[in-house]
């Protein structure tokens, strides 16, 4: 558990150290999952350490957004202004990207299963 | 009476009462959610939410106040994105199997959200700061509001736009690929992941633990390619 959050925390405090460093073009959560991933593919021992801490973070996922998500509260002039483009726009683009994401994913799959 | 507000005062003055308390509407919304055999439209997140937002209003209480507490909560998304890591590299032999596949994935679901975002949006008539804020709104909270900051965009009404998104994700998704006709596992869950990010990442969870990986690979791939394509994008359209 410790040596676990320690990972975690030294890793996003590496990537976001490094996303400064390099003008912010990737976001550090990013670099830190990245490099993480590179060190536990090389060290088995250590994935075996962080997993059960990985996993009950993850698990919980959808938890760790509701602070932000009731920022919406500060958001109501706007979304009473032009709520409508902005409802219609994410629907749509979700549906869309959700869409486009599998679509792509079968067709390519089926060209190397062949 | 005055033991009651004077408790009032010194509780609304802690992190603690806040951040209890989003522990607590989120254990009851993912209650409700359970009762409710997780059907996608009773979403944890949305549930959690509505709570919160009726006791804020209730009690008088002001967001800036709110996130005092809660920003402990808000703050392990950074932690929570680099633990994606782990399933990453327990599926890696799966992943490098279908490299191709979720590279043609991730372009093709990162563009179009992009596109159709913005393009609706201008249709409607939404005003610029508006679509700068609608384009990163695919990828998890922090990465999406660091790139609305940098194109001109609002990055508060960005974290709703991207909270909004996994809610729509997550309740799409089953139904949607019933509609196309994709029952691939890791198909469904790379597209929650790519078109709805943490959110769309918790609810391919439920549907397994293949579509689960997946989807955290989706997430953290998106987050690399918005940060590229979203700028570019908005460079052009300038």
């Amino acid at each position: 558990m410790l040596l676990a959050l320690t990972a975690l925390l030294g890793f996003q405090l590496i990537g976001e150290s490094l996303a400064t460093l390099t003008g912010g073009m990737i976001p550090g959560p990013v670099i830190g999952f990245t490099l993480l991933a590179a060190v536990l593919a090389a060290l088995p021992d250590l994935r075996r350490a962080v997993e059960p801490t990985a996993n009950a973070l993850l698990r919980h996922l959808a938890l760790l957004f509701v602070p932000a998500a009731v920022g919406v509260v500060q958001q109501l002039p706007r979304l009473r202004a032009e709520g409508l483009a902005i409802g219609v726009a994410l629907v749509v683009s979700t549906a869309a990207a959700l869409a486009a994401g599998a679509i792509c994913f079968r067709a390519v799959a089926k060209r190397i299963e062949r | 009476m005055e033991e009651v507000f004077r408790l009032w005062v010194y509780l609304s003055r802690t992190p603690l009462l806040w951040l209890t308390a989003t522990l607590v509407a989120y254990a009851a919304a993912d209650w409700i959610s359970a009762r409710l055999r997780r059907t996608p439209l009773a979403n944890p997140v949305l549930l959690a939410v509505v709570i919160l937002v009726l006791l804020l209003a209730a009690t008088g209480t002001e967001y800036r106040v709110y996130f005092d507490g809660a920003q402990f909560v808000h703050f392990m998304l950074g932690p929570a994105t680099v633990a994606l890591a782990v399933p990453l590299v327990r599926e890696a032999r799966q992943i490098r199997r279908l490299l191709l596949p979720v590279i043609a994935a991730l372009l093709g679901g990162s563009i179009t959200s992009a596109v159709t975002a913005v393009a609706v949006g201008w249709l409607l008539g939404a005003d610029p700061a508006t679509l700068a804020s609608l384009a990163p709104k695919s990828v998890t909270t922090p990465i999406a509001m660091s790139i609305a900051q940098s194109i001109g965009g609002i990055p508060a009404l960005t974290a709703v736009c991207v909270i909004l998104t996994g809610i729509i994700g997550a309740v799409f998704l089953s139904p949607l690929m019933r509609a196309i006709g994709v029952s691939d596992e890791a198909a469904q869950g790379f597209a929650a992941g790519v078109a709805a990010h943490g959110i769309g990442t918790a609810r391919a969870f439920q549907i397994g633990e293949l579509a689960g990986t997946f989807a955290g690979l989706g997430l953290a791939l998106n987050g690399i390619a918005t940060s590229i394509l979203v700028p570019l994008l908005a460079r052009l359209l300038r």
